[in-house]
C-alpha cells in the first residue's frame, strides 16, 4: 500500500487525547492519525487502553482531555464476540443497520445479499446465527459492520476467540475486503504477528497509562503471510520492544 | 493455510489466488459445520415421549383401583376409576358441560389477557424508571407470593358476587408474574448486545423495537407461563367461592356435585381442570421450545 502511504487525507486525528476513569488514567496524551484507506493496528499488552481508545473514536465514551477529530465521519465497530442477534436470521442481522437507516425492504435485501457475498456467505442468509461456526459468525458481524456504510471500521480483537487456522484464513479475507472495499481500518490486537500481518502501520502502546511509544511502518508487499520471514522478523523486533515494556511493570 | 506450498508450486495449477482463497473459506466452513444430523422419524419420536406418560397414567389408575379394592373408604365416597370414567364420558357429552367450560375459559382468557396488558405496562414502566422500581419493585414480588384466595373477601366486598370480583383476583394473581418476567428480561439483556445497539445508533423507540423487546422475549414468555398458572389457580378458587347467579361454570358444577355428595362427579371435574391446565401448559412449552430452538439455546 505504498501509494496510500503517501498523502491521503487523515480521517481520524487524535491530539494529546487523555482518558481517565476517576483517578485511573487509562490513556495519556495519545496522538495519532489514520489516513483514508489506511490499515492501522494498535498493539499493546493488557491495560494499555486499546479498547478504551476505540470506544472514544466510536463515540461510545467521552474524552477527558485533548482533541479527537473524525470530521463527522461515520464509524462502525466490531468486537471479539460476533454479538449477532439470535432472533434474526443471518440476513436479518446484516439488514438491521439498513433497516435503522430506513432503507426499503427490497433494497436492503439486495444489499444484504451483496454483503453476504463479499464475506463469502452467500446461501447462508436464511440460517440462524447459532447454526454457524465462530469464524462464520464473525464474518456476518463484518458484513453487518459494512452495512453501516461507515467511513471508518474499528475492530476490537475481532479474531481473538478463533482458532489459528480460522484466524489465518480470516486475515486473508479481511485484507481482501479492505482492499476491494477501500476501507479505513483501526484494528486493536495484542497479537504482534497479526498486527504485522495486517497493518500498514503498527502503533505500539505502553500500559498503565496507555501512551504511544512506537509507530512502526510496515512496508512488506501484500498479500502477506503470517509465517513469512519478513513478517516474522519484524514481529520479533516489535515483540522485544513490547516485552521490555511489560517488564517495566515488574516493580 | 493448510500447507506451506511456496508460490512456485502453485503457479502451474493456474488457479487465481482468489479462487484458492474462496475454496479455503468454503472448505473451512463446511468442516466446521459438520455433517448433517439425521433426525429420527416422527413416529418414533412421538412414541418416545408418549409412552412414559401413558405408563404414569396406568400406574396412577392401578394404585387408585387397588385402594378401592382394599375398601379403605366406602365405594360411594371413593368410587372406582371405572365409575368415574363412565360418569366423565356421560358428562362431557352434554351441551351443558361445554357451556360450563365456555364460561370458565372465557373468564380465564379475559382475566389472563387483562393481566398481560397490565403486567406488561407496569413491567415496562418499572424497568424504565429507577424511582418507580425502588418504590414498587419489591411490592410486585410480594404480590406474586401472596395466595390469591386471600383477596376474595376484599374482592367480594368491593365487587359483590360478580364477574368483576373474580377478574380482580385473577388479574392480581397473574399480572405480577408477567411484570416480573418482563423486568428481568430487560435487566438481563447482555451487555454486548447493548453495545451493538449503541454502535448501530439505536435510540429511543428503535432501541426497544429492535433490541430490548426481542432480547427479553424468553424471560417474558416464562413470565406469561407462570402468570397463566397463577391466574388459573385464582380462577378455580374464585369459582368455588364467588358463585355468580346464572353462570354455571366448572367450579360451580363441582360445588353442586359436592353438595349432592357425588364424589364421582367431583373427581370428574378435577380431571377436567387438570386436563385443561395440562393442555395450556403444553401450548406454552411449545412456544418456549420453538423460541429456544430458533435462538440455539437447546
Amino acid at each position: 500500500m505504498s501509494l496510500l502511504q503517501e498523502k491521503t487525507e487523515a480521517v481520524v486525528r487524535l491530539e494529546n487525547v487523555s482518558k481517565s476513569y476517576g483517578d485511573l488514567l487509562a490513556l495519556d496524551r495519545v496522538s495519532l492519525s489514520v489516513r483514508q484507506g489506511e490499515f492501522v493496528c494498535l498493539l499493546g499488552a493488557s491495560g494499555c487502553g486499546k479498547s478504551t481508545l476505540l470506544s472514544l473514536v466510536a463515540g461510545l465514551d467521552a474524552i477527558t482531555g485533548g482533541a479527537l477529530d473524525i470530521g463527522g465521519r461515520k464509524v462502525s465497530l466490531m468486537f471479539q464476540e460476533a454479538a449477532l442477534f439470535p432472533w434474526l436470521s443471518v440476513r436479518g442481522n446484516v439488514e438491521l443497520p439498513l433497516r435503522l437507516q430506513g432503507v426499503s425492504r427490497a433494497e436492503r435485501r439486495k444489499r444484504a445479499d451483496e454483503l453476504l457475498d463479499i464475506v463469502r456467505l452467500r446461501g447462508f442468509g436464511d440460517k440462524r446465527p447459532h447454526e454457524l461456526s465462530g469464524g462464520m459468525r464473525q464474518r456476518v458481524a463484518l458484513a453487518r459492520a459494512l452495512a453501516q456504510n461507515a467511513d471508518i471500521l474499528l475492530m476490537d480483537e475481532p479474531f481473538g476467540a478463533l482458532d489459528a487456522m480460522t484466524r489465518d484464513i480470516l486475515h486473508d479475507e479481511l485484507e481482501r475486503i479492505w482492499r476491494e472495499q477501500q476501507l479505513t481500518v483501526l484494528f486493536v490486537t495484542h497479537n504482534v504477528r497479526e498486527a504485522v500481518r495486517l497493518g500498514d502501520r503498527v502503533i505500539l502502546l505502553s500500559s498503565r497509562p496507555g501512551r504511544v511509544i512506537e509507530d512502526y511502518p510496515i512496508t512488506h508487499e501484500r498479500p502477506r503471510r503470517i509465517d513469512s520471514p519478513e513478517v516474522s522478523g519484524q514481529a520479533a523486533e516489535i515483540t522485544d520492544r513490547l516485552r521490555a515494556e511489560v517488564a517495566r511493570h515488574a516493580q | 493455510m493448510p500447507s506451506n506450498l511456496p508460490p512456485a508450486v502453485e503457479a502451474p495449477v493456474q488457479r487465481t489466488p482468489d479462487k484458492r482463497e474462496a475454496n479455503e473459506v468454503a472448505g473451512l466452513d463446511a468442516l466446521e459445520l459438520g455433517p448433517k444430523q439425521v433426525r429420527p422419524n416422527p413416529g418414533k419420536r412421538i412414541w418416545k415421549s408418549t409412552w412414559p406418560k401413558l405408563a404414569a397414567i396406568a400406574i396412577v389408575l392401578l394404585v387408585w383401583q387397588i385402594v378401592v379394592w382394599s375398601e379403605w373408604k366406602p365405594i360411594y365416597v371413593l368410587p372406582s376409576p371405572e365409575t368415574v370414567f363412565t360418569d366423565l364420558g356421560n358428562v362431557i357429552t352434554t351441551g351443558d358441560f361445554w357451556n360450563g367450560v365456555r364460561v370458565t375459559m372465557t373468564r380465564a382468557f379475559t382475566g389472563f389477557l387483562l393481566a398481560v396488558v397490565i403486567g406488561t405496562v407496569i413491567g415496562a414502566l418499572v424497568s424504565q424508571f429507577a424511582p418507580l422500581r425502588a418504590a414498587i419493585g419489591s411490592l410486585i414480588t410480594g404480590l406474586q407470593t401472596m395466595p390469591s384466595i386471600m383477596w376474595f373477601p376484599l374482592a367480594i366486598l368491593l365487587f359483590q358476587l360478580s364477574e368483576s370480583a373474580i377478574l380482580f383476583v385473577v388479574i392480581l394473581g397473574a399480572a405480577p408474574s408477567v411484570a416480573n418476567g418482563l423486568i428481568s428480561g430487560i435487566d438481563y439483556v447482555p451487555r454486548t448486545w447493548l453495545r451493538v445497539g449503541q454502535v448501530l445508533g439505536m435510540r429511543g423507540f428503535a432501541k426497544y423495537r429492535h433490541l430490548i423487546l426481542p432480547a427479553s422475549l424468553p424471560s417474558f414468555i416464562s413470565g406469561l407461563k407462570q402468570g397463566w398458572a397463577f391466574s388459573w389457580r385464582s380462577l378455580m378458587a374464585g369459582e368455588l367461592l364467588v358463585i355468580v347467579p346464572g353462570a354455571l361454570s366448572i367450579g360451580v358444577r363441582m360445588q353442586q356435585a359436592r353438595d349432592l355428595s357425588d364424589s364421582s362427579l367431583v373427581i370428574c371435574y378435577i380431571i377436567v381442570v387438570l386436563i385443561i391446565g395440562i393442555m395450556i401448559d403444553v401450548l406454552f412449552n411449545a412456544a418456549d421450545n420453538a423460541l429456544r430452538k430458533r435462538w440455539g439455546l437447546v
